[in-house]
């Protein structure tokens, strides 16, 4: 089996008393596109700052291709390409120049690679860079990591910025870069945008990895809110496997019913409703506040203590949670 | 909270015609500022007041000595003293009054005017630049409320000096009416130049930009002042066109007249009226030449972290160079002046005792060199510290993250603000020398003006790695450069008149170079200024290599 593109171990760093990084675990093999998904503060950033030789880690390893993060950094950095989280450009250049600045250093660049991307991401280039947006600057730096020829991408929240259309695009080119062999990791805090593209997903919390996987491991963890305006009596949802935390109110034409339900139940769940007679209906993927919610139990915390890796049964975590909301 | 807040906005929205909307909230930002400020502004009237104080306390020393004033007037009518010290009223019968005001009020403006335009810029353009008086305009504050409450609270920290110093001179027994003309006069002065910072905030987008262009105002006021002044006893033309020389032909102490304070007032009333006008007409977070548009892709060139710091920094060398070379050339066509003016010093019996017999001339021009190694100094503080505001804007992180190495991006900024300094310092001297040579100087020659400059490249070189250790062990400590700025000038001008002790002048690097003018250069001087240089330079990069990047 070929060497992870990244491997990370029992990584520990601090920032004098507040500990950023604690244990955490994260492998990313090579091709496959990996989801680092955590609220913020969770530590994403600092993880990949510490991937980048940045932040000297306190204890733990921390390898790209095999190499050492903090003493090979120049050698590994000619093979991965880095979006910030915050991108900042130099405010005298424009962003022209800012790509073929970042570009030239990684290596020799692609001119006809970089037009498509630009015109793709609809950036003008010759605006100065202290007159772009947040969105546009992330843009520029997208457009040069993207237009690198890289092994690895390393996107800190990448789409925070884009818009809807914009991150359209940006999931076609993870996917082209996918389909090209390379690896990404891809941090986030917005479920549903990992879900769209990555193969892999690595859940932090508190510095720390709670879960790892595949999607199709992690499905358990993925459960969505349905709403429905029905006429008959929906109690009978209430009882079906997967469905959780049934709430009933009477509504214009019938009885509105709210609960979430397992993905890997959906199917049912829409038989047993197609026959209560639907006025309206809506479902929508979790978000990562409620899941975390749901699954550790937490109010997103700053303590240092990581809650345990082996997942308690959704339900019980949900029950007693959920009154504090 | 709510209830105040309705209770004190509620009049103004009952008023929207009134002239105070575009001033709504100015009193609320003056609070604010100050709050903001307490400390700096704490420790800038401190400071002024200890050097009143510590100025006050060597004229009486002086004043002890039956001779002491009258030598003291003496060395106050050669042209390098002029250019340090005022106009001349009162050196016939010096007295501590007519000395502080010849003396002191020329550092006093300078230093004012520096708090001054600091102090604007950091709360108008600066706050504009980095989009929190978004925020602050964003609420019920006026168009012109930050602008005019910056001012207020420059205005306000200039009355508190004015009169703590006014107060430390009559407690010296100086006259009331004079030693509070002074301290106001001064202020005054002090003032234009924050009113011209304020126009220079429209003009241009970035706050440095903005102050860059407040110190060359501060500076073509300095030099007009020292020529008019050395031009002519008690000031020509010239004198008359600099704010600070308004402020020091007051004649305090001497034969006090109050209207050259009016040329303060009206000159900071059309400047507010300027910056008014301006403001009104561009755009906010603008300036008032649009951003053009550029290059859609790079000069083949750019393609490295020397490049990209040149790129950077080019337009700061070109500015700084032009604006101080400027002033030398104008410096250096008044040196033919000088021989004449010694001739007639020369003839008075005290003089030979107190000067000796050197070429004065000659050590003149030395201070003129000092001078220009001083506008290099503090571009070496400026440019060397670009790598820290690089790393707190997050794009030190970008660029380390491509095949760049620490020491490479590092010594790349380092050496484009090393040429800057020696291009800074060497076309400082080589302008005065023009200035000097077009004016039929021939004496002393180009070849010793350009060894007058280069002799402080080695102490200049000191500074910069001091600045870049600071910068990789202990980046929050980096202030402390602009400290020792303050303190190198102090001892380059004041050493001997404070009768400082050498081990303490020996802080400042420039005091190991010499006048090569009138002194031969000690080769272990230089070897040792060389050898701290190149210990800095390998501590810095050590420590720039092991630590966290960007430091929280």
């Amino acid at each position: 089996m070929d060497v992870p593109a990244i491997e990370v171990r029992d990584l520990h760093k601090s920032f004098g008393t507040v500990k950023a990084l604690d244990g955490l675990d994260l492998t990313v093999r090579p091709g496959e596109v990996a989801g680092f998904l955590g609220p913020n503060g969770a530590g994403k950033s600092t993880t990949l700052r510490v991937l980048l030789g940045l932040l000297r880690a306190d204890s733990g390893s921390a390898r790209l291709f095999g190499g050492d993060a903090w003493r090979e950094a120049v050698a590994l950095h000619r093979r991965l390409a880095y979006v910030p989280g915050d991108v900042s450009l130099w405010p005298n250049l424009t962003g022209g120049e800012a790509i073929d600045l970042i570009t030239r250093l990684r290596g020799p660049v692609d001119k006809a690679r970089r037009a498509e991307l630009l015109e793709r991401f609809e950036l003008d280039p010759t605006k100065k860079a202290r007159t772009y947006s947040k969105g546009n600057r992330q843009k520029v730096a997208l457009v040069a990591a993207f237009a690198s020829d890289v092994e690895l991408l390393l996107l800190d929240e990448p789409t925070a910025g884009l818009d809807p259309l914009m991150e359209a695009v940006f999931t076609d080119h993870v996917r082209h870069a996918k389909a090209a062999g390379r690896s990404v990791l891809l941090s986030s805090h917005i479920l549903s945008e990992v879900e769209k593209v990555c193969d892999t997903v690595t859940i932090i919390r508190a510095g720390r990895s709670v879960e790892s996987g595949t999607l199709d491991q992690l499905r358990h963890l993925t459960r969505s809110n349905v709403a429905a305006v029905v006429t008959g009596d929906p109690s009978v949802v209430g009882v079906l496997p997967g469905v959780h935390d049934v709430v009933t109110a009477p509504a214009d034409g019938g009885t509105r019913v709210t609960f979430d339900v397992d993905n890997e139940h959906v199917g049912g769940v829409l038989s047993a409703l197609g026959g209560l007679g639907v006025h309206s209906f809506t479902a929508a993927p979790p978000s990562l506040e409620e899941l975390f919610l749901r699954h550790y139990g937490d109010e997103l915390p700053d303590a240092g203590r990581a809650p345990s890796t082996n997942g308690a049964p959704a339900g019980v975590a949900a029950s007693g949670e959920r009154s504090g909301r | 909270m709510s209830a105040v807040a309705a209770a004190t906005l509620a009049p103004s929205g009952t008023m929207p015609r009134a002239f105070g909307s575009t001033l709504t909230g100015t009193w609320r930002l003056v609070r604010f500022m100050l709050r903001r400020d307490r400390v700096r502004l704490t420790v800038w009237v401190l400071v002024v007041t200890a050097l009143y104080a510590s100025q006050l306390g060597e004229y009486a020393v002086l004043a002890d000595d039956p001779n002491g004033l009258a030598t003291r007037a003496l060395l106050m009518r050669t042209p390098a003293m002029i250019s340090m010290a005022g106009p001349g009223y009162g050196l016939d019968s010096y007295t501590v009054g007519a000395a502080v005001a010849n003396e002191l009020v020329l550092w006093i403006v300078l230093t004012l005017a520096v708090l001054s335009i600091l102090q604007v810029v950091r709360h108008t353009r600066a706050e504009e630049e980095s989009g929190r008086s978004e925020l602050v305009r964003a609420g019920a504050v006026g168009r012109h409320a930050p602008s005019v409450a910056a001012l207020i609270t420059v205005l306000l920290a200039n009355v508190v000096i004015a009169a703590l110093t006014g107060a430390v001179l009559v407690s010296a027994g100086l006259p009331a009416v004079d030693s509070f003309a002074m301290t106001a006069g001064s202020g005054l002065a002090a003032l234009v130049f924050g009113a011209a910072a304020l126009v220079a905030c429209q003009v241009t987008e970035h706050a440095r930009g903005a102050s860059g262009l407040g110190f060359a105002v501060l500076g073509a006021a300095f030099v007009l002042r020292a020529i008019g002044d050395i031009q002519e006893e008690h000031g020509s033309v010239l004198s008359w066109l600099s704010p600070i020389g308004w402020a020091q032909q007051t004649r305090s102490f001497v034969d006090l007249r109050w209207w050259p304070l009016a040329l303060c007032v009206v000159a900071i009333v059309l400047l507010l009226l300027l910056a008014a006008f301006l403001a009104s007409r561009r755009d906010f977070g603008s300036g008032l030449v649009a951003t053009r548009r550029g290059r859609a892709d790079a000069y083949a060139g750019l393609d490295g972290p020397f490049a990209l710091a040149w790129t950077q920094q080019r337009s700061a060398l070109l500015w700084t160079s032009l604006g101080l070379g400027v002033m030398w050339l104008a410096t250096g066509s008044i040196l033919s002046a000088l021989p004449d003016m010694m001739e007639t010093l020369r003839d008075n019996p005290i003089y030979s005792t107190v000067l000796g017999e050197g070429d004065l001339v000659r050590a003149f021009i030395g201070i003129m060199g000092l001078y220009a190694a001083f506008g290099g100094a503090g571009y070496a503080v400026a440019m060397s510290l670009r790598v820290k505001a690089e790393e707190e804007s997050g794009l030190a992180e970008y660029l380390l993250a491509t095949p760049v190495s620490r020491a490479r991006w590092l010594g790349a900024y380092l050496a484009v603000a090393g040429i800057g300094t020696a291009v800074v310092t060497m076309s400082g001297v080589v302008a005065l020398w023009v200035g000097a040579a077009g004016a039929g100087v021939t004496d002393p020659t180009f070849g010793e003006f350009v060894g007058l400059g280069a002799a402080y490249l080695p102490a200049l070189a000191v500074l910069t790695a001091l600045a870049v250790a600071l910068y990789a062990w202990v980046p929050r400590a980096t202030p402390v450069l602009w400290a020792l700025f303050g303190y190198m000038f102090v001892v380059g001008l004041f050493g001997e008149l404070l009768g400082l002790p050498d081990w303490a002048r020996g802080i400042s690097p420039f005091w190991w170079v010499p006048n090569t003018l009138v002194q031969d250069v000690e080769v272990a001087d230089v070897v040792g200024l060389c050898a701290v240089a190149v210990v800095l330079f390998a501590v810095a990069f050590a420590g720039f290599r092991r630590r966290d990047v960007p430091t929280v």
